[in-house]
């Protein structure tokens, strides 16, 4: 078993002469919360989307619990165990909110079931379909959506469609769950009681967490340690006491006095 | 009363090709020109078959086959380099692969249309209404594919990642749905209900020519965003919406010469009133 989760090794990417990101080193363990932050434009999204699969790093290397990822498509790079959701929401907005975490089961070996099988419906396609149905509903049961399970994810008030998008990425069965702002549009309310989810789906699904965020409130509150990015570099890296008090930090958010 | 089930089984027929469209549509995100010129295939296929073989059936299952392959090859020669690319190249190549589509059907058979008999069935009296069974076959044996596609579609697990794939095929892959084999399964679903089509269009006008595709393609492309493209029901209803008003138009000596220009007047009419077509989905824009 490797050490980390997940860990990047200079990982980097320019865009025509555009640095985007350059000499990313995170080095996650399991079980943590990590934060990624950083003023706008520091390259956090970017680093999710070379993580994902859907940029291909110029530099660097990306080993997943010590398997090398960097360079696989995003489908390959999701069934070896990343799951993510979006800055913007990115449900599937006319399709049934249980559906949308069928979508996100359905790349599992064990529900595997041959286009053959589900054409003519032959038992094994049922049974299958049953297995997919109950583990979506015991998901949504875990985040309170159970009642919703019908009505079209576009219709659900903003912190459910946030909480669905999440147990639609646990739904792939991932290894790693990365979070892209999931504070973003919440009031503080809302925020404490997200805390309260991330915090949960760490203990009830062992999961390794990396999360993007503005919220300084979140970040302070959950994350365990913390890589700082600015102009696509990493600026600092420690625990949230060391970094929130780094002079270079406090610069890089409010500019030089 | 004849006329109108002469129109639901146009329309029918219609129906299964405005479904290769509107899928296609909605999970390419193209528009395949050459889905026209896949029925033209099916007909070659039956003509060729019955020639060698004699034995309908046998001629029938040649043509799905022969199309859902040429409609995966398309696909995957043609569309899928592309990929990424401009809507208007790729649409530009569409045309292109129905030109190319045409003119080989030209060169191995030449440009006469050829009478192709695949089966006589003969017509029924109802009192004083005369029906084909060609009609009430073709008119049943769609609603059972449009059925059964409709099954598929919502109750199956490649159904749902088809949907998926429709709505936001970034996310879909992010979730782990192999977005490069669904599409390639449309194409195929696609252009095996052309040629299902291309049996039916057979039944009622037994003859085909290397052109024979582009009207019924460029109708049923019609139907499609009629009914709202990307939208499955909506094509069907397109479908045979269409269908049902061409064979009334046709029944009515005086608006017989104007059915064409009336089935594409009603296009823009629709469109007018609902810009996305009958069933089509708002887009809404989110800031």
């Amino acid at each position: 078993m490797a050490e980390y989760v997940l860990e990047t090794k200079n990982l980097g990417i320019s865009f025509g002469g555009l640095k985007a990101a350059q000499d990313v080193n995170l080095k996650i363990k399991k079980n943590q919360i990590y934060g990624l932050i950083g003023p706008n434009g520091a390259g956090k999204t970017t680093v999710f989307n070379m993580l994902t699969g859907v940029y291909k790093p110029t530099t660097g290397e990306i080993y997943l619990c010590g398997e090398r990822i960097d360079g696989h498509g995003q489908e390959e790079i999701n069934h070896k165990g990343i799951a993510r959701t979006f800055q913007n929401i990115r449900l599937f907005n006319n399709m049934s909110v249980i559906r949308n975490v069928l979508v996100g089961l359905s790349n599992q070996p064990e529900y595997k079931c041959g286009l053959f099988t589900s054409m003519f419906r032959l038992p094994r396609h049922f049974k299958v379909e049953k297995a997919m149905r109950d583990r979506a509903k015991e998901l949504l049961d875990i985040f309170g959506l159970l009642e919703e399970r019908n009505n079209l994810a576009c219709n659900l008030p903003y912190g459910k469609q946030r909480k669905l998008e999440i147990a639609r990425a646990l739904a792939t069965n991932p290894k790693l769950l990365l979070l892209d702002e999931p504070a973003a549009g919440m009031n503080p309310q809302e925020t404490a009681e997200l805390m309260d989810t991330i915090r949960f789906v760490r203990e009830h699904f062992d999961m390794t967490i990396l999360l993007i965020e503005h919220d300084m409130s979140l970040v302070a509150g959950i994350c365990e340690e913390i890589t700082v990015l600015n102009f696509g570099q990493t600026l600092a890296h420690g625990s949230v006491e060391e970094v929130l008090h780094n002079s270079e930090v406090i610069r890089a958010y409010l500019g030089d006095d | 009363m004849s006329t109108l089930i002469d129109g639901l089984s146009l329309g029918s027929i219609y129906a299964l090709i405005a479904l290769g469209y509107t899928m296609v549509y909605g999970i390419a995100k193209m528009l395949n020109f050459a889905h026209g010129d896949i029925i033209m295939v099916g007909t070659y296929a039956i003509l060729t078959t019955m020639a060698l073989c004699g034995f309908p059936a046998v001629a029938i299952v040649m043509a799905v086959i022969v199309c859902t392959i040429l409609g995966i090859v398309v696909e995957k020669v043609a569309y899928k380099p592309l990929r990424g690319a401009s809507p208007l190249a790729v649409l530009i190549t569409a045309i292109g692969v129905s030109y190319l589509l045409q003119s080989i059907a030209q060169l191995i058979y030449g440009a006469k249309p050829q009478p192709v008999t695949l089966i006589n069935f003969g017509h029924v009296t109802f009192g004083s209404t005369t029906l084909n069974i060609s009609t009430l076959v073709t008119l049943g044996v769609a609603a059972v594919i449009m059925a059964g596609l409709t099954v598929f579609i919502k109750k199956t697990k490649t159904g749902r990642a088809m949907l998926a794939v429709s709505e936001d095929r970034g996310a879909a892959e992010l979730m782990g749905i192999p977005v490069n084999k669904v599409i390639t399964l449309t194409f195929g679903i696609g252009s095996a209900l052309a040629a299902a089509a291309s049996v039916f269009y057979l039944l009622q006008i037994p003859a085909t020519s290397p052109t024979v595709g582009s009207l019924p393609g460029i109708k049923a492309f019609t139907a499609a965003v009629i009914g709202g493209i990307g939208s499955i029901p909506g094509a069907m209803i397109g479908g045979i919406l269409l269908g049902v008003i061409e064979k009334v138009c046709m029944s009515i000596p005086a608006l017989n010469p104007y059915t064409t220009a009336i089935e594409f007047s009603l296009l823009i009419v629709i469109l007018l009133v609902k810009p996305t077509g009958l069933l089509g989905k708002k887009r809404r824009e989110k800031v």
